[in-house]
């Protein structure tokens, strides 16, 4: 069977960049070098029209017009400035005072929308933090339940990074304008891969990052809607005013072009490659669940994004289970925080118990991922789990009937 | 993380992984002392077995399981080897610090150590508990 060690299937973390895309980048860097800023020159004009391709292309494949898009260094960045920038621009009352103004998000978001409504917070604005179902999914009825008349602003992402799992944005978005509140939604999982239209989708906001669709990292993009309503934000980073005064600084030239070149890309690929995946997908997890018992897929089966998929693996101990398959690169937890021995977060919001959230993995997939190496790593990870087993005495318990949560443990 | 050689070939290669019955049979048997120590929450539980010569006091055979990371499935691996032939009192002896050395663990996992010294002092204590009974 054909396949190379180590084998990469961790594409929500970041995915590599496309061939096609750093062809497309190449030029930008030696000849096409000018700033799009200098207006009097060829240097800057030819800048200029590649960026101009780029917001188009970027435009493009989330339904939105090229005057809406901003271009940022990546999804964190495009959260931070559509969160902080909305709050402070919506605000009930200035600075310095509270009581300034409600944001609903949800506690299984990304850390780089909760730790922003976590600086709201200090700032004088109430955060509500929904609390998933078992499932994982936010709905427009758990957010419309939260709504109170100083709500300004919703927060919701469109797909979870660790599950793939899809909150009802469209639904979302058409309560917050029926009562007048902005709507966010970090989609940084979700575009690419997913037919995305913001204005048919409700969406005043929208992030988005180059490096989880094959683009470059350190560029990614924010829809700001300009009809309907027209959203004003108060800027975070000032100085020579690009990009609409919302985010000053040269551009990236270089990682832009990618990054429209990377959405063009995904455009013309993202049906057939939805329907490849979701099959490799759905073969890895039937294999996994006919091979071992105590398994639980995680997350809303049927309303997931087809290249995740976050499975646990009953008496067999996280760390444990990534060193016997440490030739596949996946992930446990989100990559941000596989470095702590702390169970997911992100798992925990659902009720996976502590023992179930210590031994999940997130196996993602993407645009050069096998079937061949799919099988490879579905055996590997049965031949893991059997072998951590037999050295389990959880397992043991579990076998000979002993209730675990019964027992009575000598403190270590 | 990355692990040391000798880790890796302990989990690798586990001496001496298994049980010598079922919880209830263990149990019933006077020449066998069982330590069970850790908790699920903190991911982390071992099973430490001792079969002992009644006439001498000599460990003769001991057994592990191991729910836990690498370095806690190296650290009762190297333990049951270690116990196998010492006396129970000789067994009291093994510190945690000897199987940090040994195993080259770093101090993130110092606590794997500590947990495979628990197992034992557990497993030697309940011996001697099943015979103070009679
Ligand atoms: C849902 C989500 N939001 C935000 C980010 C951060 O994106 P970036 O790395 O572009 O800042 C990530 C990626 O880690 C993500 O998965
Ligand atoms: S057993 Fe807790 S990290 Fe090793």
């Amino acid at each position: 069977m054909g396949v190379t060690l180590p084998m990469y299937l961790d594409y929500a973390a970041t995915t590599p960049c496309d061939p096609r895309v750093v062809e497309a980048m190449m030029p930008y860097f030696t000849e096409t070098f000018g700033n799009p800023g200098s207006r009097n020159h060829s240097y800057g004009w030819d800048a200029e029209h590649g960026i101009k391709t780029a917001r188009q292309q970027v435009a493009d494949l989330i339904g939105a017009d090229s005057k809406e898009v901003i271009f940022t260094s990546g999804s964190t960045e495009s959260n931070n400035i559509a969160i902080k920038g909305a709050a402070n621009m919506y605000a009930k009352k200035p600075a310095g005072e509270t009581g300034r103004g409600h944001i609903i998000t949800a506690i299984h978001e990304h850390k780089a929308v909760l730790d922003p409504c976590k600086r709201m917070e200090k700032e004088g604005f109430d955060v509500t933090y929904l609390e998933p179902d078992s499932d994982g999914l936010i709905t427009r009825e758990m957010v419309e339940g939260a709504v109170r008349d100083d709500t300004i602003l919703v927060t919701i992402m469109w797909a979870n990074n660790e599950l793939g799992t899809i909150n009802e944005i469209p639904e979302i978005g058409e309560m917050c304008h029926d009562k007048g509140i902005v709507f966010h939604t970090d989609a940084t999982q979700w575009v690419g891969k997913m037919p995305t239209n913001v204005k048919t989708d409700n969406i005043d906001l929208l992030s988005l990052s180059g490096h989880k669709l094959y683009g470059p990292k350190g560029v990614g993009a924010l829809y700001v809607r300009r009809r309907k309503p027209r959203i004003r934000l108060t800027a975070i980073q000032e100085g020579g005013g690009q990009e609409r005064g919302f985010r000053s600084g040269t551009l990236n030239v270089t990682g832009i072009v990618g990054l429209g070149k990377a959405c063009e890309l995904c455009a013309q690929s993202m049906d057939d490659e939805r329907e490849r995946l979701l099959k490799l997908r759905n073969e890895l997890e039937s294999k996994i669940e006919s091979a071992l018992d105590v398994v639980q897929v995680n997350g809303a089966r049927d309303r997931r994004l087809a290249n995740i998929t976050n499975i646990s693996f009953g008496f067999v101990e996280g760390e444990s289970l990534m060193m016997a398959i440490k030739e596949i690169a996946v992930s446990s937890g989100s990559a941000c925080t596989s470095a702590s021995l702390e169970p997911s977060y992100v798992l925990k919001a659902l009720g996976v118990g502590d023992d179930l959230a210590h031994s999940s993995l997130r196996i993602s997939m993407g645009r050069w991922t096998t079937p061949e190496q799919l099988e490879y790593a579905g055996d590997k990870i049965i031949e893991a789990v059997k072998k951590l087993r037999e050295l389990s005495p959880l397992y043991d318990m579990h076998n000979e009937g002993i209730d675990i949560s019964k027992i009575e443990w000598a403190a270590h | 993380m990355a692990y040391g050689e000798k880790v890796i070939d302990h989990y690798e290669n586990p001496r001496n992984v298994g049980t010598f019955g079922t919880q209830k049979e263990i149990k019933e048997s006077k020449e066998i002392g069982v330590g069970l120590v850790g908790a699920p929450e903190c991911g982390d539980v071992m099973q430490l077995q001792i079969k002992v010569n009644d006439d001498t006091g000599v460990i003769e055979d001991a057994k592990f399981k191991c729910f836990g990371c690498g370095s806690a499935i190296a650290s009762s691996s190297l333990a049951t080897e270690w116990l196998k032939g010492k006396s129970i009192d000789e067994g009291l002896e093994i510190k945690n610090t000897e199987i940090v050395e040994e195993l080259s663990l770093p101090p993130v996992k110092i606590h794997c150590s500590v947990l495979a010294e628990d197992a034992i002092k557990a497993a030697i204590s309940d011996y001697k508990t099943k015979h103070s009974q009679n």
